[in-house]
């Protein structure tokens, strides 16, 4: 996909089409402050054409404010930072012209109609008039909208809004797309729909750069991703790199006599690929393994029948909540309500 | 495309954006227009009488031009409030991102402005010759009276843009446009002769813009009495002139510093 005729044919020297380069957004160490508070310290992350990059933190640890200076809208105090080849500050106009950008709030005009609001973004786009109008047209039926084309867009729910708003940053077919939290506050069913949308742009080859306070939004759509904190990236990879990171899976027993756990960890200590944890308190054993279900079918031949007082047992794989809360001592939906999102330059002093 | 024609064919764009929410709202048009009708017919009527006037002036005359001056540099301030609720709204940011012109966004802000003013200032014209103002002039002079005024309210569209883009909170943007434009309009020969004021204040309205923009509109609309007094001050025996003086140096300075808050401006 390529923007427009316009910055397509324009593109020269350390543009993308030179020289084989193949991440469509570059950023190394990447510094800004606001005022006394430092919101970015060195922030280095890359995203390869046509992936879809999460990037994840509670509210406050800089997310919106990497989006900002990704699409021009705020100046880096330090660091290089690229989009499609093209310096973010020095050659804004062109970096422009290739992106998309959904902010955390729809930003349709209430008062235009559905139509109007994609005509408008697209011969801002400097799209034709007659092109401006058919990909209108196109997108409203892409994004489930037809119906509603004539409507002002002050008659839409929270979920037309923002599939309205996301058909807006579509318009000139943009190579990277940024999405700044694209499903806050839409109810469960909305946010279905969205996902399904965004992971069919992700295959249609459009690289992505979302950015989300759900976890579960990140491992369904994100091929990689980046984890901030007050600033800083804390980790990065793919989930299950980062799930590995925080220990792999593991065995959990949950017996109704934990007289029997020393028994059982004797048994099941061949299996273990790190020190077996006993809760006898809460009568559990968690058993550090590596591998699936065989695993699991070994354990329970081990126990050679010795299993009436097992009263649940499960293979347990760590998702990016235990991710979250190894990486920054915090659990993400608590840390993630509690900041105001209005107080983006309190950053890195506003979460606990 | 060249980046002046870039930026008329933004500029066109985004003006024709703002003229869709004046018809899908119509209540703008309905305030827009009966504000004014409120003015001229509550000056006209309950002021009207207690005012001193020059000999062989009549107070519908002199009242017309002062209303439409001060009717307009008033819708003016809407110019700041949409931008501030655009901020609001994200929709500065969405703009922001576009490989548009920089300064469009604000071009069609204020050009949208300064229709709404075109139809508020019709429509007082129209009540203003039921309530007995009179146009004595040339159909030239009349127009040019017109242009005058509707250009200082464009000078000072681009202050509130300013204003708009640094305050960021449309209700504080009228409020605060509110303290500076009444002062502003009253202590000038708006509403009562400059005669009566109190020396200094008196030397403030004398040089105050608005006295010189309602100066010219009455010259030119030939409202004023061959029997009032030559005005002392220069800005008023040569009020065009010194309104045209004042456009000038208000857009010279604020259209930069708009278009610099603007590439700054900060959303939420």
């Amino acid at each position: 996909m390529y923007a427009t005729e316009k910055s397509g044919g324009e593109l020269s020297g350390g543009g993308p089409s030179v020289g084989g380069m193949t991440d469509a957004i570059v950023v190394e160490g990447l510094v800004k402050r606001f005022g006394a508070t430092t919101a970015l310290d060195g922030v280095d992350l890359t995203v390869a054409e046509g992936s879809v990059l999460g990037l994840l933190g509670p509210n406050g640890a800089g997310k919106t404010t990497v989006v900002r200076i990704l699409t021009t809208l705020l100046e880096a105090d330090a660091g290089r930072v690229e989009v499609v080849g093209l310096d973010v500050s020095r050659e804004a106009d062109r970096v422009r012209a290739a992106i998309g950008l959904t902010g955390q709030y729809a930003a349709v005009d209430e008062y235009l109609t559905g139509f109007e609001n994609l005509e408008m973004v697209g011969r801002l786009y400097r799209l034709g008039r007659a092109e401006a109008r058919r990909r209108a047209g196109e997108l409203l039926e892409r994004f489930d909208l037809s119906g509603a084309a004539d409507r002002p867009a002050k008659t839409y729910s929270g979920g037309m809004r923002r599939r309205l708003d996301i058909a807006a940053s579509l318009i000139a077919r943009p190579r990277v797309l940024f999405l700044d939290e694209p499903t806050t506050g839409l109810d469960p069913r909305s946010r279905l729909s969205m996902w399904e949308f965004i992971a069919d742009l992700a295959d249609g080859g459009t690289t992505i750069l979302l950015t989300t306070q759900y976890l579960e939004e990140a491992d369904r759509l994100a091929d990689r991703m980046v984890v901030i904190d007050r600033g800083r990236v804390i980790a990065r990879g793919t989930a299950d790199e980062l799930k590995a990171q925080v220990g792999g899976q593991r065995l959990e027993f949950t017996v109704t006599d934990a007289a029997v756990l020393p028994g059982m960890v004797e048994r099941l200590r061949p299996l273990a690929v790190e020190d077996p944890v006993v809760d006898v308190q809460a009568r559990r054993l968690s058993l550090p393994v590596s591998g699936g279900a065989e695993v699991l079918a070994e354990a329970l031949r081990r126990l050679d029948g010795a299993t009436a007082e097992i009263f649940d047992v499960g293979l347990r794989r760590p998702d990016l909540d235990d991710v979250f809360l190894a990486l920054t001592g915090r659990v993400a939906e608590e840390v993630a309500t509690e900041d105001d999102p209005t107080a983006e330059p309190a950053i890195t002093g506003g979460a606990r | 495309m060249s980046s002046m024609a870039a930026t008329l064919s933004d500029s066109v764009v985004i003006t024709k954006r703002n003229l869709i929410k004046v018809k899908r709202v119509p209540d703008l048009i309905v305030f827009a227009t009966l504000s004014p009708i409120m003015f001229v017919l509550l000056f006209r009527y309950v002021f009207g009488g207690a005012i001193q006037l020059p000999p062989g002036t009549s107070y519908g005359e002199f009242l017309l031009p002062g209303i439409f001056a001060q009717t307009i540099v008033l819708g003016s301030t809407t110019t700041g409030a949409s931008l501030a609720e655009d901020l609001q709204k994200g929709l500065i940011d969405r703009f922001r991102s576009l490989p548009m012109s920089r300064s469009a966004v604000l071009i069609g802000r204020t050009v949208a402005d300064a229709g709404l003013n075109i139809i508020s200032i019709t429509v007082m014209a129209l009540t203003g010759l039921v309530v007995g103002w009179r146009i004595n002039s040339s159909v030239g002079e009349a127009v040019l009276g017109f242009v005058v005024l509707l250009l200082f309210a464009y000078a000072i569209s681009w202050l509130m843009a300013m204003v708009g883009l640094l305050v960021r909170t449309p209700e504080v943007v009228n409020n605060a446009s509110f303290i500076v434009i009444f002062p502003l309009t009253f202590v000038a020969n708006t509403f009562v002769p400059l005669e009566t004021f109190p020396s200094v204040l008196r030397t403030f309205a004398e040089w105050n813009p608005v006295s010189a923009v309602v100066q010219s509109a009455r010259n030119l609309f030939g409202n004023t009495s061959p029997l009032a007094p030559t005005p002392d001050a220069w800005s008023l025996q040569n009020p065009v002139l010194y309104t045209l003086i004042w456009v000038v140096l208000i857009l010279a300075v604020f259209v930069p510093l708009s278009v610099r808050a603007y590439r700054r401006a900060a959303g939420r």
